[in-house]
This record gives structure tokens, sequence and C-alpha cells, in this order.
């Protein structure tokens, strides 16, 4: 296991180098000057050329990609705006704050974001999924089937405003969407995350509820749990021991992908609630070709995805021994 | 011996000695072609300590009857009618809480594939021990120390370390007897062995039947050994019954059915049967034709289409009238008890050699 886990994470390790030069070379691909958007109204090009020397773009890009790597392992003392301690992105052309400060300061919206919806989303999604597959052919069956349909063609964009204008700006029931720190007010903290993470569970529990759903359907039908059956076993039982556990592998595995997903930024949830979260900062970075900020931000959301994908890999051999010995 | 029944159709009271009897049962499905009538007014007696074997194409009805025994079929989309007593207990009515009483308790089963049939994400151990916590409500720990005890039995050495063990961690020969101590676990009554033996290699083939052969002597269990392989069934049955499209056609002791059958479809079958002392270029001898559409079952005798000695019957009752099965050894065929015995004498037994 210490081996695989070792052998995995050596792996992502070489993705988000191959990543960090993809995304370099794509910047540089780009027509846009990034130099143009901080020139302003009197532009010339001595003043052009001096931008470009300050954020050292007038370096050949590979050198630049080696300065890129040596910041970020060993921190750095060149930039104007201060020091830049390891890890280094580097200062952002468009606000001037550094990085990977920046970064860290947006983290919590995301996750926050991003955990309370997959908590909402898991237990909807799932408790309903089974609910139908428990009662498959019922008529609870039908409005659930049904329902995760409708909802899951649904879009953040349209259901967040309705929602907002419905239960906030209408009846009041619920406050504006605002992220508060947890640590300083778990209360406020709760209560401006709760419309987004219902609006976010919404969207995903029914993709839950019909996978749920279709891979214990699939489960019951196996012959082991046939088998199971056979021996005397209860309903119950062959459901939640035998077929559950078997069904766990595909949801494991899409849970571990939209986790990962949604940590690097869910950006139309963030920018439908103002929440000015990882995703936010991606859009940021692209509109104002903001380079620092975009290796950032795609190093942060690719590491993130890396990582629920070696969890997810983890987790198959807690549920399947076949994999484990493998 | 063996009391095989009269026929369906009238209905019979059960036999006082069977430990399972099984009366005029019918089972069909709903699928979205129609209705198939999987089983069709079958009817049979197993004492026990005795093997019942039950042969037939694939099809034929032989694994839906078994499950239908325990109740594994799909109500949703399954009827049964007739009966089923087992020990005196009327199963096909019986309440699922009940039905849960009997399975892997009085009466066990035995699937085909073990790679399949056995759960890959608990230890074999566990597997066992499950249904023995459930029907007599040992402890975990005794409960375990059964299974040990049971995979000993069936022939695994050192159970011990290997109760601990995963189904894929084992061959499938293992398989198959860690499935047959599964199913011996609680000391059933009766035990139903579905093509135990299908997937696995002959020599550990010969070591299962072996194996099922001695534990039904030492608890005295009855069998029903469902197969299509006609050389197993000479080696464990007692009695043999032959079915086609659903029903029952012949019925008897081994002796009986394999020595001198009676009914053109087993004449089919054992004819079909390559034999190892043949020459090398003589071809097959299938049965012609193919197993009939249970969704519209051929009027008349379902075996009619295939079936070449239609011209002695004379007439048109093979197409237009049903042949019964008498009780005990019996076929269901309509050619006279003579010509049966003059045809299997003349024209078939040469051929088998």
């Amino acid at each position: 296991m210490l081996r695989f886990l070792f052998r995995r994470f050596l792996g992502a390790v070489v993705i988000l180098f191959l990543l960090s030069i993809v995304t370099f070379l794509l910047f540089f691909g780009m027509p846009r000057d990034p130099a143009l958007l901080m020139c302003g109204k009197t532009c010339n090009p001595a003043s052009l050329a001096n931008i470009h020397h300050v954020l050292g773009l007038d370096k050949s890009v590979p050198e630049q990609y080696g300065i890129f790597l040596h910041n970020l392992f060993f921190g750095s003392n060149q930039f104007a705006q201060g020091p830049c301690p390891a890890p280094c992105f580097g200062y952002s052309y468009h606000t001037n704050d550094q990085v990977w400060s920046t970064l860290l300061d947006r983290l919590p919206i995301t996750v926050s974001l991003t955990l309370g919806g997959a908590v909402v989303f898991l237990i909807v999604g799932l408790g309903t999924g089974m609910i139908a597959a428990w009662k498959r052919g019922s008529l609870i069956d039908k409005m659930v089937t049904a329902a995760s349909m409708v909802l899951s063609s649904m879009q953040i964009y349209f259901l967040g405003p309705l929602a907002l204008a419905i239960l906030v700006f209408q009846t009041h029931l619920f406050s504006k969407p605002a992220y508060t720190d947890f640590t300083s007010d778990p209360v406020a903290w709760f209560d401006g995350l709760l419309i987004p993470w219902v609006v976010l569970s919404t969207i995903f529990a029914s993709q839950y509820t019909r996978m749920a759903r279709s891979s214990m359907i699939e489960q019951l039908q196996e012959e082991h749990v046939r088998t199971a059956r056979a021996k005397g076993m209860s309903r119950k039982y062959v459901f939640f021991r035998y077929a559950w556990r078997g069904s766990l592998i595909p949801i494991v595995t899409i849970f571990g992908i939209d986790l990962g997903s949604l940590l690097g930024g869910a950006i139309i949830t963030e920018y439908t609630f103002g929440l000015p979260g990882l995703g936010h900062l991606a859009v940021d970075a692209v509109s104002f070709s903001d380079l620092p900020l975009l290796l950032g931000v795609m190093l942060f959301s690719a590491t993130m995805i890396l990582l629920f994908n070696i969890i997810v890999d983890a987790c198959y051999a807690f549920i399947d021994p076949r994999v484990r010995l493998s | 011996m063996t009391t095989l029944t009269k026929e369906a159709g009238a209905p019979v009271p059960a036999d006082a000695d069977a430990f399972l009897s099984v009366r005029d049962l019918h089972v069909s499905f709903k699928t979205e072609d129609g209705i198939v009538k999987a089983v069709d007014g079958l009817s049979f007696d197993l004492e026990r300590g005795r093997t019942l074997g039950i042969v037939g194409e694939s099809g034929s009805g032989k694994s839906v009857t078994n499950l239908t025994i325990l109740g594994l079929h799909d109500p949703k989309f399954t009827t049964v009618e007739g009966e089923i007593l087992l020990d005196g207990q009327e199963l096909t009515t019986a309440r699922e809480s009940d039905l849960e009483k009997v399975r892997g308790n009085k009466a066990a089963m035995i699937f085909q594939d073990p790679l399949t049939a056995l759960s890959p994400y608990y230890t074999v151990g566990r597997q066992i021990a499950e249904p023995f916590m459930k029907h007599t409500g040992a402890s975990k720990r005794a409960a375990w120390e059964r299974a040990v005890e049971m995979l000993g039995k069936v022939g695994i050495p050192n159970p011990k370390e290997r109760a601990k063990d995963y189904p894929h961690q084992f061959s499938g020969g293992m398989r198959q007897r860690a499935m047959i101590a599964m199913a011996l676990v609680c000391d059933p009554d009766l035990l139903i062995a579905d093509e135990p033996t299908t997937a696995l290699d002959v020599t550990v083939q010969a070591q299962i039947l072996d194996l099922l052969r001695d534990l039904q002597q030492e608890f005295g269990t009855a069998i029903v050994f469902i197969t299509h392989d006609l050389g197993v069934i000479a080696d464990m049955a007692d009695d043999i019954m032959v079915m086609y499209a659903g029903g029952a056609v012949e019925r008897g002791t081994m002796n009986e059915v394999l020595r001198s059958p009676q009914h053109p479809y087993t004449w089919g079958l054992l004819n079909s049967m390559p034999r190892l002392d043949s020459d090398l270029d003589e071809p097959l001898n299938p049965i012609p034709g193919t197993p009939p559409s249970l969704l519209t079952p051929p009027s008349g005798c379902r075996f009619h289409p295939r079936c070449t000695f239609q011209d002695r019957v004379g007439g048109t009752r093979c197409v237009t009238e049903r042949p019964l099965l008498a009780p005990d050894r019996a076929s269901a065929c309509h050619l006279t008890a003579e010509q049966k015995r003059t045809i299997f004498i003349e024209e078939i037994k040469p051929r088998l050699g």
C-alpha cells in the first residue's frame, strides 16, 4: 500500500510538472500581451518595454520557466513588491498581491462551499437513490427517478438566482449568501453558505441519486447477492451488506472526481452567489492574462484533482479485497 | 425407492413419506415479448437421503424450478401456481420472513459458478459463518469456528488460515468446496445443487461429486442435482427426471432411465453423447431442431417438432394432445409401451454401443 501511494504521488508530481509546462506554453502562445493591460492610456513602446522588463517577460520562455520553477521551490527576493517565500508563484500582475497568499486566502471559501455541499448531496443523493432501489418499480421509485431527471437538467445559474429571489429577497427566510470565517463566527458561516450548499447539492444530488439507484439495482442482480439470499440472509442485510458494498466503487469514483474538481473552484456557483473563492480567481486570472495567478490556480486545481484520484484509488483497496492484492 | 409421482392436472395428495413434494407447479415470467411459461405442470417427490437428478437442455426449466422452491424468483415478474411442500410446509404462498428461515437452514443451494456466486467482498469464513449465526443464533466466534470446521470437512487444507481468505484467493475447485461448506453449515435436509460441477474441470468435478456423496451419507441430506451432463447424473443420482420445455418427460430410477429409456427425447440425449471409443471421424448426433420458445410452446406434445417417431404414433395425436406422465416409472409419450421397448432395443441401443 505504501509503495503504491508513493508511486502514485510520484506520478502526480510528474503530471503537475508537465501541466505547468503546457500552461506556460499556452500562455505565451496567446496573442494577448499582458503588459498592454497594465500599460494604460498613455502607452508607448518605451513604457511597454519597461513593463515587460519588470514582469520578466523580456526573457526567453525557457528562461522564464526556469525562474518560475526556481521561485516555486526556493522562493525569491527579486520581486519589486517584496520578498516571496517558497512556494512562490510570484505576484499577480493585476492586483500586485502575492499569488500563494491569495490562494490561501480564498481557499477556505471554496473548501467550505465544497465540503458543505458534498455532505448534503451525498446524504440526499445516496439516500434517495437507495430508497428508490429498495422500492424499485413503486410510485416512490418513479417519483424519485423523475425528480432527479428534472433536477439534473437544471443549471446553477438558473436555480441559484431563483432560490435567491424566492428564499432571500421575497420571503426573507434565509440571509443573503456571504462568507464569514468559520473560526470567527460559525453560525454566520453556516447561515451565509446555506443557500449555496442547497443549490449546489440539488444539482449534484440528482446525479448521485441516479447512480446509487442504478448501481444498487445492478448489484442486486449479481449472483453472489442471490447466494446471500439463498443462505437465508434477510433482504435488509443483503441490501446493505452485499449489494451496497459493490455499488460503492462507482460512487466513490465519481465522488472523488467531483470533490477534486469542486475544490479546484466551483466557478459558476461562486459567481452566482458572489463568493470570492478559487473559481473566481481562475476567471480573474484568465481575463487579466495574469500569468502568475493563472499558474497558481491551475496547479492548485490540478493538485486537488490528482490528490482525490489517489484517495479514490486507495479507497478501492478498502472496498474491494481483489484490488488490495494485485 | 423414491416414489416419483402422478401426473399434473389431477391434484394428487402429496406423498406422506416425501420430504420435498412438488405438485403441478406452474411458473411463468412476464417479459416484454409476452408470458414465458418456464415450468408448466411439474410434479415430483423426493425422500430424505436420496438424490434426484434433473436432466435437460438449457431453458428446460430445471433451474427455475429449483429457484422457485426457495422462493428466489423475482415476485414482481413471476407467477407461481401449484404446491411446493417441504417437510409439510407450503412454500409457494409462504411469507418472505418464513422463507428466510427455510433458506440455508432446512434447504440450501449450491450454484453453478462459485466465482460469481461467492461475494468478492467478504472472507470465505465470514460467508460460511453468516447463515449459521442467523439460523442457530450462535455467537460470532462460535460461528467462525463452525465455518472453519466445515471448511475442514469439505477438504480444504489448513482451514483455520484459509477461512480468512477471500474467494478470489481460492482455486475453482476450492471455491466450490467452500460453497458446499456454506450450503451445509446448518445441516440442511435438502440440498439443491444447480450444475455444481459444470464450471469445473473434470478431475475436480469427480472430487466434488465424491464429496457430495460422502456428505450425503454423513448427514442424510436429500439432494436435487441439476445437470445437463448424463455422465455426472449416472454417478450421482438414485432417480432421474428428464425435463423438456418446462415439464417432465420421463422419470424412473437411474438404471431404468439410463438403461432402458422410453422417451424419444431421452434417446436423443443419450445418442448425442460422444463416446471415447467411437471413430474420430464419426459425426456427433445432435437432436435435430432447437429447444422450443416457451413464449409460444408447441401444441400437443412439446417435443413433437423435433421428434422422429411421430409417424409411429399415427394420426395427429402428437400435435393435438399433450401426453401425460403416469405415476412412478413413466414417460410422457404417445408411443405404446411395446413400441417404446422395441424401438429402443432395435433402433436406439445398437447406436449407443
